[in-house]
């Protein structure tokens, strides 16, 4: 049977982890590549690794540090974050990054996402939507980090998304992120409703149940948390272990 | 020498980074020479099949794998790869394949999430020096959205589920193949291709 896959996520900054992390344990809990050793060995199932660097320098140095990483950890890795074009799309595949996530970048040219899909196969495809909540009305696509409204319909466009060629949804609450008090369900539920590829749910775990909620309720294929293992407060082992008292199937490493 | 086959798709740095951490040296090549005078050659496969065959069959790589195949030496298909092994795929409204192994290669069906993406299990159907050192059910990490059907069922060493029970290692002499993607696939898929490269020295 399929595993439910959790996974987590570092933001990039010029090759250096941002918002921190405190694993007292290592070394250098600044660097993407231990930290990915670090999440590899204690059973993530997969990674993604968003680069907020705002300069042409700063993007190159994530290649090198997707090309680090990959021989480092034997796991999907997906990177994210100022991805523009196909050549940008191959500068990380060809690092070593198995998907790529594009967010702005689609909803400005949705023939971004066919192009990359031909080029590379829709698996690598992941469309990246940040939604918010508009009162009794519809959420909301946002884009340029979550800034800036489009007036787009979170669930028209997820569809749209799918025909152009996205092999996998990476969906993030507006409303529900950084606020730990749990993924927003509807929004999950409603999207991986109308899709048929698989969804990774993000945004606002705080305790285990919330993983649970939104993997059952939510029907989401995957959750992603960051803070919550970052700053240790679950490990990647009682998370599991968790799920799996609940019935839920997850990958063990025994 | 390992040779990793380059036909312009796939994340071939990944498979290199394997088995790099298994301490073996590989080349990555798209010259038939280089196939053909290969130790052992690993097929890697992202991408779409019909894009797969095409570009095969344009680098003149078509022959240099069926005669390598044929010898029987040491071949890991992967993916993609496994799936262009056989007679013909639905993927692209349909394309013919090489026909090493006699069979089809389906959609996998609808009412499911496609692809099917992420970590499953793999069933041992048989006891198969692929498997040396890994679990029966042990899970690996699997992107695909269509499946082999070989017509020979004794090939099938190993099986997994997703909605149906679809093949996931075929296994014919020095031949092996795996829809899931073993240099994704943590310490099992290490040991999986490290059990090749065994399986490679001793046949």
């Amino acid at each position: 049977m399929l595993t439910k896959r959790i996974i987590t996520c570092l933001d990039v900054k010029d090759g250096r982890v941002v918002k921190g992390t405190s694993f007292i344990q290592l070394r250098d809990a600044g660097d993407p590549v231990e930290l990915a050793r670090f999440y590899y060995q204690a059973g993530a199932d997969e990674m993604v690794f968003l680069d907020i660097s705002a300069t042409p320098e700063g993007r190159g140095t994530m290649v090198d540090v997707i090309k680090r990483i990959s021989e480092a950890v034997f796991m999907p890795l997906t990177v994210g974050g100022g991805l523009r074009s196909i050549d940008d799309m191959r500068r990380v595949l060809r690092a070593g990054a198995d998907k790529v996530a594009i967010n702005t970048a689609a909803v400005l040219n949705p023939r971004l996402i066919t192009e990359g899909a031909e080029k590379f196969g829709s698996q690598c495809i992941v469309v990246a939507v940040d939604a918010k909540w508009v009162e009794g009305l519809k959420w909301e696509v946002y884009v340029y980090s979550g800034q800036k409204p489009t007036g787009i319909d979170a669930l028209d466009w997820v569809k749209r998304a799918v025909e152009f060629g996205a092999g996998e949804i990476l969906l993030t609450s507006i409303d529900a992120d950084g606020h730990q008090a749990g993924y927003d369900i509807q929004l999950t539920r409603a999207v991986s409703e109308a899709v048929g590829v698989p969804v990774i749910a993000s945004g606002g775990a705080g305790i285990l149940e919330d993983l649970y909620q939104v993997l059952v309720v939510g029907k989401a294929d995957a959750v992603l948390a960051a803070s919550i293992f970052h700053f240790g407060t679950y490990s990647i082992g009682e998370t599991k272990e968790y799920l799996s008292g609940k019935g839920i199937p997850v990958r063990s490493q025994d | 020498m390992i040779v990793i086959i380059d036909y312009g798709a796939g994340n071939l740095r990944s498979v290199v980074n394997a088995l790099a951490k298994l301490g073996h040296e590989t080349k990555i090549t798209s010259s038939r020479d280089d196939v053909l005078n290969a130790r052992m050659v690993i097929l890697p496969g992202v991408g779409a099949a019909g894009d797969t065959i095409v570009n095969l069959r344009k680098l003149g790589l078509v022959d240099p794998i069926r005669q390598f195949i044929a010898e029987n030496r040491p071949f890991f298909a992967v993916c993609i790869g496994l799936q262009i092994l056989l007679a013909g795929t639905e993927e692209g409204g349909g394309h013919d394949c090489l026909n090493i192994i006699p069979g089809r290669v389906k959609k996998l069906p609808p009412d499911l999430k496609i692809p099917h993406m992420g970590w499953n299990q793999v069933k041992q159907k048989l006891s198969h020096p692929l498997f040396a050192g890994i679990p029966d059910e042990a899970n690996f990490y699997f992107v695909h959205s269509y499946y082999a059907e070989p017509e020979d069922k004794s090939l099938v060493v190993g099986e997994t589920e997703y909605g149906i029970l679809m093949c996931s290692v075929i296994a014919r002499g020095n031949l092996v193949a795996t829809q899931f993607h073993p240099e994704k696939s943590g310490e099992y898929g290490l040991r999986m291709y490290d059990n090749f490269i065994t399986l490679a020295h001793d046949g």
